[in-house]
C-alpha cells in the first residue's frame, strides 16, 4: 500500500460528513455539527498532503496515477468509469480546496452560531466539499461534470440557505440556471469527444488529442469555454455571481471566490492538449473574453457600497485575469493566480464577513468607518488581503498577476494594456473599500443604552436594511437616494451595540490566510528557474502547451515596474479620495448598477422572455387543445342528425369506434381473401 | 438457462394474480370491507414479488426473451397467448410490479375502495400484459384494456373536471389504437400472403426434389440424408404457409430475413432501392407502422397529442397520477421499441427524423409551457411530455446508448415522476390544493418534506448522481451519433428542466410563510418509509446503474444488429468501440 492508494479518502471524508450529518445533524445540533464538519475537511486535507508526499515521491514523468473504483455507465463501446486521477495539476488544486476549506468550516463555526439551521449548513457545506474535489479528482469529463452540477447544486442550496427572503431565493435559482446555460456547453463537448474517440477517460483523450480533427478539437474546446465562462462567471453569464452574495459569506468565501468558481480555469487547464489542437481563433477568444471581463467587472467594483458587491465584482475581474493567462497559454500563472486569489481573496471575504459581524448585519460600507479600532485583528488581515490583491510586493498577488501581465505583453501587448488598466482600478476600488471600512470618520454611533424595547426595534431596521442591501445596491440608490448617499453625507447610523472583534474561530482562519496571502507568491517565484516550482510541478501536465516567451530581463523589471506602479496609483487616488477628501468621489449611477446589463437582462426575461413563454402556454390551451376540442365540438354538431346516438355515456363512443375498427377490419378481410 | 428450467409459469402468474385479486375484491360483501385494502396490498404485492423473482433469475448475458410462454389460443387465427420478457421489457414489469402496491401502501381512496382497487389490479395485470405479449393480437387486448380502468379511476375518484378528462383520455387512446388494429391485423394478412409467396417456390422445388428422391427410391440408389433433411423443412415451410400468425418474433424475423435479402440484393445492384421489399411491399410497411406509431404517439404522448395528458393528470386521483406517468406512458415508447424498431426496421430508419423531431419538439416546448402553469400538477404533466421526448429521441437515434438510455430513462421517469405525484398527493392532503400561488415557504413548516421533493426534483431536472441523468445521458449522447443536431437542441432542454422545477420549488417552499403555511405539518414516519424506497433507487441508480445497464444492453445491442441486419444502417463506430488511439494502457492501476 503506498501512499497514493488513499486518494479515495480526499473525497469519501466530506461525503461521509455530509451523510452523517443527513443523519444525525440535528442530533449533533451546534456546535458538535460544525465541528464533525470541519474535522471531515481537515482530514481530507490530510489525505490530500498524504498524496501529495506519495506523488512527490515518485520521478516526474510517473507522476499521474489511477484509481477506479467501480463502472459507473458501462454500455455498447463505453467504459465511463467512477475513478480517480491523481496527477500535479489534481494534487494542487485537491491541496488549497481542502486546505482553505477546512479554514472555512472552522470559521462558520463561529459566523453560523445561533442559526436556526447551523446543521444544515455544515451538510451543504460538506457536500460542496465533496463535490468540487470530485469535480478535480474524476478520472473522466463526466465525472468532473458530476462534480460540476453538484457544487453548483450546493450553491443553489447555500445562496437560498435563509430561504424565506425572496430575493435570495431568487438569487440562488438564478445562480442555478445561469450556470445550466454553460453546462450545455460543457455536455456537447462530452457529446463531440464521445462521437470522436469513443471515450471522455482523461487517461485516452489527452493522449488521443492529437488524432483527433482541427474542427472536433475546436468544437470540443469551444463548447467547453462556454461551460467554463457559465461556471466562473465570465462575460455575458457573470450575472448569477453578484446576486450570489446572498448568501452566508463563509459561502461566498470557499464557493464564489477560492473554489467553485474557478473550476473553469482548471477544466481548460485540465484539456491543455485539446485546446493545442484546436483552431488559432479559441486562445484570442479565451484571452480577450477574460481580460474583457476582468476590466468591464473592475469598473462596476469601484462604485459598488455593499462590502461584499465589492468583493464579488472582484472576483469577477479576478477570474478574467485567470481565463486571460489560460488565453495566451499561461496555464502556469492562471494556476498561480487561482491559488494566490484563493487565499486573499478568502481571506477578505471572511474578513467582510467578520465585519458584518461585528456591525451587527451592516453590509453598507458608507455605514462603517475607522473600524480598525474596533476589530483590529480583521483589519490587520485585512489590510494583507487588500496589498495581496493590489499587486504590492512582496505580497502574493504580486507575483501571480505580474506573470500574467508579463505573458500577456509576450502575447499581445493590447491585452497586457487592459490587464494594467485593471490592475489600477483593482488597487483603487480596494483601497477605496479599505478606507470606507477600517479608517477615516466613524460614520455610526453607538447606543447601546436604549431600552430593551428600542434595541429590538433597532434590530429590526438592521435587519430590514440588510435584506435591502443584498437585494441589490441599485435598487436601494434608486429608491433612497438620500440614505445610500456616498461617504462624505452626514448619514449616521445607530447601531444598538459597539461593533466588535469576532470570537477566535473566526480570527484564527483570518490570521492563518493573512500567512498565506503573503508568503503565497513563494511557490512561484520569478528570480531564477530554480524557483519556479509550481511551473517544474505542473510540467508534467503541461508540456508543451505551456507558453514559452522570450522577453529579456530588463524589459521583465520593467513591466513590474510599470504594474507595481499602476496599484501604488491606484492606491493614492483612492487615499486621496476617500481619506483626504481632497475631492469628490466620482461614483456614476451607471457603474454602480453595473452599466445596467443585468437589469437588462432581467428585464428582457421578465418582459418579452416571460411573454414568449406565456404565449407558447396559450398556444398550447388555444390551438393545440382547442383544435381537439374544436373536433370534437363538430363532431357534436354534425352529429344533430344522429342525436339519438349522442348519449354521452363513453360506452357508447367506445361501441362506436370499436364497430369502425370491425367495419375497417371486415373491409380489409374481403381485400385480402377474396 | 435458469429461466427455461423454471417450471412455474411467472408471467402468466404476475398477470392472473392481480386479475384474480380484481375479481376477488369484487366478491367481498360489503359487510367485509376492512379487507379489501389489505387484500389489494397482499396481490398487488404479490405480483410484485413475482416480477423481484424474474429479476433475480433473469439471465443478463441472453440477449433473447426470456421465462417465455406459449400456448395456442385462438388456434383458427394463430393467435397465441405468446409472453417473454428481454432486457428491453424485464425493467418495465418490475417497475410495474413495484409501482403498484406502493401507492396502494400509499394512498387510499376517499371512497369505495373495492371498485377502487379492483380496478387498480385490473390494470397492473394490463400493463405487466402489455410488457410482456409477444403476439400482436395479444399485445392489443392488453394495450387496450388498461384504458378501461383508467378511465373509471380518473372519472370516478378524480377532480373537478374529471369527467371531461377522463373522456378525452379515453377517446385520444382508442383513436389511436384503433388504428393499430386495423394495421396488426393487415400485417398478419400481408405476412400470410408473403408466405404463400414463398411457398409457391417451396412446393415447386418440392415436388421436383419429392420425384427424385422417389426415382431412386424406386430403384434403389442411395439418397444422401441431406436430401431427406431438406425434404422435411421444404414440407414443413409448405403446410405452415397458409397459417395466419400474430407471433411478434416470427413476424418480425420472417421481415427482418427478407429485408435483409432484399438489402443484399440492393448492395449488389440487383435490384433498386425499396422496390419489392418482402414480405410487405414498402408502401405497406410504411402506411402500417404509421398507424402503430400514432397509437404509441398518443400514449407517449407526442406533439401534438399531447393535450389529454394535462388534463388526466390533473383530475387523475394521486394513484391514478402515479400509474399514469409512472407506467402507462411506457407503453408507448415501449411500443416504439417493440413494435416500431424491431418489427419494421425500414420504415422506423425512414421516419426516425421525423419522429425524433417531434420528440424534440416535446422536449423543449413541454418545458416552456409547464414553466407557465400555475398548477403544480398540471406542471408535471408538462415535463412528462419533455422527459418522454428524450426517450423518444433516444430511441430513433437507433445507436445502443440512444435505445438503452431510453429504456433506463422510462425506469427512471417512472422512479422520479411517480416519486414526484407522491409528494403532491401529500401536499394536497394537508392544503387540499394544486395552486402554487396558495402557498408560500413551506420549507420552514415542513423541512423533511422540502428535502424529499428536493431530491426527488433533482433527480427530475438531471442532475449528475441521481438516476434521472444517466438516462438522459446516454440518450443525448446515444443520439449525438446519428442525430447530431437533435442532441444539441435536445441539450438545451435540460437548462429549461432546472427553470421550471426551481420557478415552482421557489414559489412553493421559499419565500415568507404565511400563518396557514406555518400550519401545514410536516412529513410523517409512515410517509417517509414508503417514499424511501423511491429516494434510495433515485441515487442508486444514479450512482451504479450497471446491474441495471448490463441486462437492458444484450437486447438493445441485438436489436441495433437486427436493424443493421435489415437495412442500411449502420450503428458509427464510436458507439460500439472504445478509445482506439496511440495510447498506452501504463498507469491504470498504479504500481
Amino acid at each position: 500500500m503506498e501512499l497514493l492508494d488513499l486518494v479515495w479518502l480526499i473525497p469519501a471524508l466530506p461525503l461521509a460528513g455530509f451523510l452523517l450529518l443527513v443523519l444525525g445533524g440535528r442530533l449533533l445540533g451546534e456546535p458538535g455539527a460544525g465541528w464533525l464538519a470541519t474535522a471531515m475537511m481537515a482530514g481530507s486535507f490530510g489525505a490530500t498532503v498524504a498524496v501529495f508526499v506519495g506523488l512527490l515521491d515518485r520521478p516526474e514523468e510517473e507522476r499521474v496515477f489511477g484509481q477506479t473504483l467501480f463502472e459507473w455507465m458501462p454500455i455498447g463501446g463505453w467504459d465511463i468509469d467512477f475513478g480517480f486521477y491523481v496527477d500535479p495539476l489534481s494534487v494542487a488544486m485537491c491541496l488549497f480546496i481542502t486546505g482553505v476549506g477546512t479554514l472555512i468550516h472552522l470559521y462558520s463555526v463561529g459566523y453560523m452560531h445561533g442559526d436556526v439551521n447551523f446543521s444544515k449548513f455544515f451538510l451543504y457545506l460538506n457536500l460542496f466539499a465533496f463535490s468540487m474535489l470530485m469535480l478535480v479528482l474524476g478520472d473522466n469529463l463526466l465525472l468532473t461534470f458530476l462534480g460540476w452540477e453538484g457544487v453548483g447544486a450546493c450553491s443553489y442550496f447555500l445562496i437560498s440557505f435563509w430561504f424565506t427572503d425572496p430575493e435570495k431565493a431568487s438569487a440562488g435559482k438564478k445562480a442555478f440556471v445561469t450556470n445550466r446555460i454553460g453546462d450545455w456547453g460543457f455536455m456537447v463537448a462530452i457529446f463531440a469527444c464521445l462521437a470522436a474517440l469513443g471515450s471522455i477517460s482523461y487517461d485516452e483523450i489527452l493522449s488521443g488529442a492529437g488524432s483527433l480533427s482541427g474542427t472536433t478539437a475546436t468544437l470540443i474546446a469551444a463548447c467547453l469555454f462556454v461551460g467554463a465562462i457559465g461556471k466562473s462567471a465570465q462575460f455575458p453569464l457573470y450575472v448569477w455571481l453578484p446576486d450570489a452574495m446572498a448568501g452566508p459569506t463563509p459561502v461566498s468565501a470557499l464557493i464564489h471566490a477560492a473554489t467553485m468558481v474557478t473550476s473553469g480555469v482548471y477544466l481548460l487547464t485540465r484539456v491543455n492538449p485539446i485546446i493545442a489542437e484546436a483552431d488559432t481563433w479559441i486562445q484570442p477568444t479565451i484571452a480577450w473574453v477574460g481580460a474583457g471581463t476582468a476590466l468591464f467587472a473592475a469598473t462596476i467594483a469601484v462604485s459598488q457600497k455593499d462590502i461584499k458587491k465589492v468583493l464579488a465584482y472582484s472576483t469577477v475581474s479576478q477570474l478574467g485575469y485567470m481565463f486571460l493567462a489560460v488565453g495566451v497559454g499561461a496555464y502556469v500563472p492562471a494556476v498561480f493566480h487561482m491559488i494566490t486569489h484563493a487565499f486573499f481573496k478568502a481571506l477578505l471575504f471572511l474578513g467582510s464577513g467578520s465585519v458584518i459581524h461585528g456591525m451587527h448585519e451592516e453590509q453598507d460600507m458608507t455605514r462603517m468607518g475607522g473600524l480598525r479600532k474596533y476589530m483590529p485583528i480583521t483589519a490587520a488581515t485585512f489590510i494583507v488581503g487588500w496589498l495581496a490583491i493590489a499587486g504590492v510586493p512582496p505580497f502574493s498577488g504580486f507575483f501571480s498577476k505580474d506573470e500574467i501581465l508579463l505573458y500577456a505583453w509576450a502575447e499581445n501587448p493590447a491585452l497586457w494594456v487592459v490587464g494594467l488598466v485593471t490592475a489600477l482600478l483593482t488597487a483603487f476600488y480596494m483601497s477605496r473599500q479599505v478606507f470606507l471600512v477600517f479608517f477615516g470618520d466613524e460614520r455610526f454611533t453607538v447606543d447601546a443604552d436604549h431600552d430593551a424595547h428600542t434595541e429590538v426595534a433597532a434590530a429590526d431596521e438592521g435587519d430590514a436594511d440588510t435584506a435591502l442591501d443584498t437585494e441589490g445596491a441599485e435598487a436601494e440608490a434608486l429608491e433612497h437616494p438620500d440614505t445610500a448617499g456616498a461617504p462624505q453625507h452626514d448619514d449616521v447610523h445607530v447601531l444598538h451595540a459597539a461593533p466588535h472583534e469576532s470570537p477566535w474561530t473566526m480570527t484564527l482562519p483570518l490570521v492563518a490566510l493573512a500567512g498565506l496571502a503573503i508568503v503565497g507568491g513563494a511557490i512561484q517565484l520569478p528570480f531564477t528557474s530554480d524557483l519556479h516550482f509550481l511551473a517544474d510541478w505542473l510540467h508534467p501536465v503541461l508540456g508543451d502547451n505551456e507558453a514559452h516567451i522570450d522577453v529579456a530581463t530588463g524589459t521583465k523589471v520593467g513591466l513590474a515596474v510599470v504594474a507595481v506602479l499602476a496599484g501604488l496609483t491606484g492606491i493614492a487616488i483612492a487615499y486621496a479620495i476617500y481619506l483626504r477628501r481632497m475631492r469628490d468621489p466620482i461614483e456614476p449611477a451607471i457603474l454602480e448598477e453595473g452599466w445596467r446589463y443585468d437589469r437588462a437582462i432581467t428585464s428582457f426575461m421578465g418582459g418579452p422572455g416571460r411573454a414568449g413563454f406565456e404565449a407558447a402556454s396559450n398556444f398550447d390551451r388555444t390551438v393545440v387543445d382547442g383544435a381537439v376540442n374544436g373536433v370534437g365540438a363538430l363532431v357534436r354538431r354534425s352529429g344533430g342528425g344522429l342525436r339519438g346516438l349522442q348519449s354521452g355515456f363513453v360506452r357508447n363512443y367506445a361501441l362506436g369506434i370499436a364497430g369502425g375498427a370491425v367495419l375497417l377490419l371486415a373491409y380489409f378481410l374481403a381485400q385480402v381473401t377474396l | 438457462m435458469l429461466a427455461a428450467n423454471l417450471a412455474f409459469p411467472l408471467l402468466t402468474a404476475a398477470i392472473l394474480v392481480p386479475l384474480a385479486g380484481a375479481l376477488l375484491i369484487a366478491l367481498v360483501p360489503a359487510t367485509r370491507r376492512e379487507v379489501i385494502r389489505p387484500l389489494a396490498v397482499l396481490f398487488s404485492a404479490t405480483t410484485g414479488a413475482f416480477t423481484l423473482w424474474m429479476l433475480g433469475a433473469f439471465d443478463r448475458s441472453d440477449a433473447g426473451f426470456q421465462f417465455a410462454t406459449s400456448h395456442t389460443w385462438i388456434e383458427e387465427f394463430g393467435i397465441g397467448w405468446n409472453l417473454g420478457v428481454d432486457g428491453i421489457s424485464l425493467f418495465l414489469v418490475v417497475l410495474t410490479g413495484v409501482l403498484f402496491p406502493l401507492t396502494f401502501v400509499a394512498v387510499t381512496p376517499k371512497h369505495d375502495p373495492k371498485a377502487y382497487y379492483a380496478w387498480l389490479l385490473m390494470l397492473q395485470a394490463g400493463c405487466i400484459g402489455a410488457f410482456s405479449a409477444l403476439d400482436l393480437f395479444l399485445f392489443f387486448i392488453f394495450f387496450e384494456i388498461v384504458l378501461v380502468p383508467m378511465y373509471f379511476l380518473i372519472g370516478g375518484w378524480g377532480y373537478g373536471q374529471r369527467v371531461y378528462a377522463a373522456l378525452k383520455f379515453f377517446l385520444f387512446t382508442m383513436f389511436g389504437s384503433a388504428l393499430m388494429l386495423v394495421g396488426i391485423v393487415s400485417l398478419a394478412f400481408l405476412d400470410r400472403d408473403a408466405a404463400l409467396e414463398r411457398s409457391e417456390v417451396a412446393s415447386e422445388e418440392l415436388a421436383g426434389l419429392q420425384e427424385s428422391i422417389d426415382v431412386r427410391e424406386v430403384s434403389g440408389v442411395d439418397v444422401p440424408q441431406e436430401e431427406y433433411d431438406r425434404l422435411d423443412e421444404l414440407t414443413a415451410s409448405v403446410e405452415g404457409a397458409d397459417q395466419l400468425t400474430f407471433d411478434l418474433v416470427e413476424i418480425a424475423e420472417g421481415r427482418a430475413e427478407a429485408l435483409a435479402a432484399d438489402q443484399a440484393a440492393i448492395d449488389a445492384g440487383e435490384m433498386e432501392a425499396r422496390d419489392s421489399w418482402n414480405p410487405l411491399d414498402w408502401e405497406a410497411a410504411k402506411w402500417i407502422f404509421l398507424a402503430f406509431a400514432l397509437a404509441f404517439a398518443v400514449k407517449v404522448p407526442l406533439f401534438p397529442l399531447h393535450t389529454w395528458l394535462p388534463d388526466a393528470h390533473t383530475q387523475a386521483p394521486t394513484a391514478g397520477s402515479v400509474i399514469l406517468a409512472g407506467v402507462m406512458l411506457k407503453l408507448g415508447t415501449y411500443g416504439f421499441v417493440r413494435f416500431g424498431l424491431y418489427l419494421f426496421p425500414d420504415a422506423s430508419l425512414f421516419f426516425a427524423p421525423v419522429i425524433a423531431t417531434l420528440g424534440v419538439i416535446g422536449i423543449i416546448y413541454g418545458a416552456v409551457v409547464a414553466t407557465m402553469q400555475k398548477d403544480i400538477k398540471r406542471l408535471v404533466a408538462y415535463s412528462s411530455v419533455a422527459h418522454l421526448g428524450f426517450i423518444a429521441l433516444g430511441t430513433f437515434a437507433m445507436t445502443t446508448q440512444g435505445i438503452g438510455g431510453g429504456v433506463l430513462q422510462m425506469v427512471n421517469h417512472g422512479i422520479s415522476t411517480g416519486a414526484l405525484f407522491l409528494l403532491l398527493g401529500m401536499l394536497y392532503e394537508r392544503r387540499h390544493t394544486y395552486d402554487i400561488a396558495a402557498m408560500s415557504g413551506l420549507q420552514k413548516a415542513t423541512p423533511v418534506l422540502a428535502g424529499v421533493f428536493t431530491l426527488v426534483m433533482l433527480s427530475s431536472i438531471g442532475l449528475p448522481g441521481l438516476n434521472g441523468f444517466v438516462g438522459e445521458f446516454l440518450v443525448l449522447a446515444g443520439a449525438y451519433l446519428t442525430l447530431k443536431w437533435w442532441a444539441v437542441v435536445a441539450a438545451a432542454g435540460v437548462i429549461l428542466a432546472a427553470l421550471y422545477l426551481l420557478w415552482a420549488y421557489q414559489r412553493v417552499f421559499h419565500g415568507e410563510p404565511t400563518e396557514e403555511d406555518l400550519a401545514t405539518p410536516d412529513m410523517r414516519i409512515g410517509e417517509l418509509a414508503y417514499m424511501a424506497p423511491l429516494l434510495v433507487l433515485i441515487v442508486f441508480l444514479g450512482v451504479y446503474p450497471k446491474p441495471v445497464l448490463e441486462r437492458i444492453e444484450p437486447s438493445v445491442a441485438a436489436l441495433v444488429s437486427h436493424i443493421e441486419g435489415a437495412t442500411d444502417f449502420e450503428e458509427p463506430a464510436a458507439a460500439t468501440s472504445g478509445f482506439s488511439g496511440t495510447t498506452a494502457d501504463d498507469h491504470g492501476e498504479g504500481e
